[in-house]
């Protein structure tokens, strides 16, 4: 049996406008979304066998595969736990293309996550659910601790104590983001940079973590095109071949409360590094850029650490000084991220890595058009990366 | 909006009787005597389906902590000190830090130490909660 680097390639990205209102279903926009990656591929729906999303996703394959028409799917599947499953999405796609299970596979995700439901807000639901993640959250909702913010600043607070972390550390993540989607007009944000001392100013949401520290809540969809790296060669974009695709969880894991393990840090990140630097062949060193998930700022330095980019407790001095702006040691989130772009549950972050493989980001990093984009997933949660690249000349 | 309450099976409800009658238990292997929390039906160290539970001391650390001021959280006035506990046992447990005024919440800190006591919600549930020791 082969290896899975190398075998699948994007072909296709496509998205709505990102709002805080977008006025359409959510099947709607994920069915635009789709068509407008199936355009920029150069396929036809007709070409389309496999559907792939989030378990959280409120379109269902077969809705979707209705609205666009499609008579048969060969290939379906969700993946769980939040935003952990943006990069897992183009893993399903990618094996399910690698292993002529399906010919073209588009993964997606669409929501009205600022209009509808807002992800930002304490969680009856996510408490109440009849499974395991609803008892799990029995340990957690009932005392108070429930909105994203809270869970993701317990973490950061003992972050802050064993490393010696500020909030202006996290603080240059924001910064960052902020500074690059000042100049992409997908932006929500586009235009509108911030200081380290607007960071400081922005009002407390969960102490440690500031307004500032938080990403947005978004309207929009965001659909990815997988096939064969041999078809992509023949098709019109330039591919992003998949040169590793990993997901992962950890010791003791929860959603977003994994506080009872030794290390309360995100491992998963580290079991999900570890695999893409396995499948690839490759090292940290030969990145030279990422999209690192950064629904919140402190999880973005702790990724660089499980990633092997900088060791335990380094990240604050590794993103210091324009460290992971353009023009800095390892650009991150060229697109604004989350924080600046849009909140499409990771997704949008994968398009911005097929970007800059074309040369076609707003803010483009030279060496990743002929070499490699690292791209990952939601963290706190079990998650997923990938490697995409540029194919050998 | 009232306090969001705990989903409750057959394996954590012994938890729940034990708040309700003042005792913060924590889930005991038979087999090996490993303690757990948060409970589950199989011990992961030696696989036994054979639990038990012993009472807690109450007394712990704070591990780490928030201090929550936005968004709302049902049945809480803001801001509200949520703590991580590290239990003398060894095993940490999440809950609200109570009577803390707004003019002392700087001074919460990690490494403080806590002690348990018990929020009598309704005659179905008791919450743990935690206090300044």
């Amino acid at each position: 049996m082969g290896s899975l680097s190398g075998q699948a390639a994007i072909a296709g990205i496509g998205a709505t406008e990102f709002s805080k209102a977008s006025g359409r279903s959510e099947l709607q926009l994920s069915v635009e979304a789709i068509r407008h990656a199936l355009a920029d591929a150069g396929l036809s729906v007709s070409d389309v066998d496999g559907l792939t999303t989030f378990t959280m996703d409120t379109s269902s394959e077969i809705a979707v595969a209705r609205e666009l028409g499609l008579p048969e799917l060969r290939f379906f599947s969700r993946i769980n736990f939040g935003g952990g499953a943006a990069c897992a999405t183009v893993q399903q796609a990618a094996m399910a293309v690698a292993t002529g299970v399906a010919d073209v596979v588009v993964a997606y995700r669409g929501f009205n996550e600022r209009s509808e439901s807002r992800f930002g807000q304490f969680s009856v639901a996510a408490a109440t659910q009849v499974n395991t993640n609803g008892l799990d959250n029995a340990w957690s909702y009932p005392f108070g601790l429930g909105t994203p913010a809270a869970t993701v600043a317990m973490q950061a607070r003992r972050y802050m104590h064993e490393y010696g972390a500020t909030s202006a550390d996290f603080g240059a993540v924001a910064v960052a983001d902020r500074r690059h989607a000042a100049t992409n007009p997908r932006a929500f944000f586009y235009d509108k940079p911030i200081t380290i001392e607007d960071h400081q100013s922005s009002r407390m949401i969960v102490d440690p973590l500031h307004l500032l520290d938080c990403c947005q809540e978004s309207d929009g969809a965001q659909a990815i095109v997988v096939v064969s790296a041999e078809r992509a060669r023949d098709l019109q974009q330039k591919p992003a071949v998949i040169s590793a695709a990993a997901q992962g969880s950890g010791a003791d894991q929860f959603v977003m409360t994994s506080y009872y393990r030794d290390d309360i840090g995100i491992p998963e990140m580290g079991v999900v590094g570890r695999e893409l630097w396995r499948q690839s062949g490759l090292a940290p060193d030969d990145m030279p850029m990422a999209i690192l998930y950064d629904h919140f700022t402190p999880y973005v330095l702790m990724q660089l650490e499980e990633l092997g980019f900088c060791g335990r407790g380094e990240a604050p001095g590794f993103i210091a000084d324009g460290g992971i702006e353009i023009g800095g040691r390892l650009p991150l989130n060229t697109h604004g991220g989350q924080l600046g772009e849009a909140y499409i549950h990771g997704m949008n972050g994968i398009a911005e890595g097929v970007r800059q493989i074309r040369g076609t980001s707003v803010n483009p990093v030279e060496a990743a058009a002929s070499s490699h984009v690292l791209v990952t997933a939601g963290t706190g949660v079990p998650t997923s990366g990938l490697i995409l690249s540029a194919l050998c000349e | 909006m009232s306090l969001t309450r705990p989903m409750v099976n057959r394996d954590s409800q012994f938890f729940w009787d034990g708040t309700a009658i003042g005792e913060l238990r924590l889930q005991s292997c038979n087999a090996c005597g490993s303690l757990r929390f948060p409970p589950g039906p199989s011990c992961p160290e030696c696989g036994a389906f054979d639990r038990g539970h012993v009472v807690a001391s109450g007394r712990g650390t704070v591990f780490s902590y928030v201090v929550h001021r936005h968004p709302p959280v049902p049945g809480k006035e803001l801001p509200i000190v949520l703590v991580l506990v590290e239990l003398e046992e060894g095993l940490r447990m999440l809950g609200e830090l109570v009577d803390v005024p707004d003019d002392e919440i700087a001074d919460v800190e990690v490494g403080a130490a806590v002690q348990v006591d018990f929020h009598r919600v309704d005659d179905d549930l008791t919450l743990p909660i935690w206090r300044r020791a």
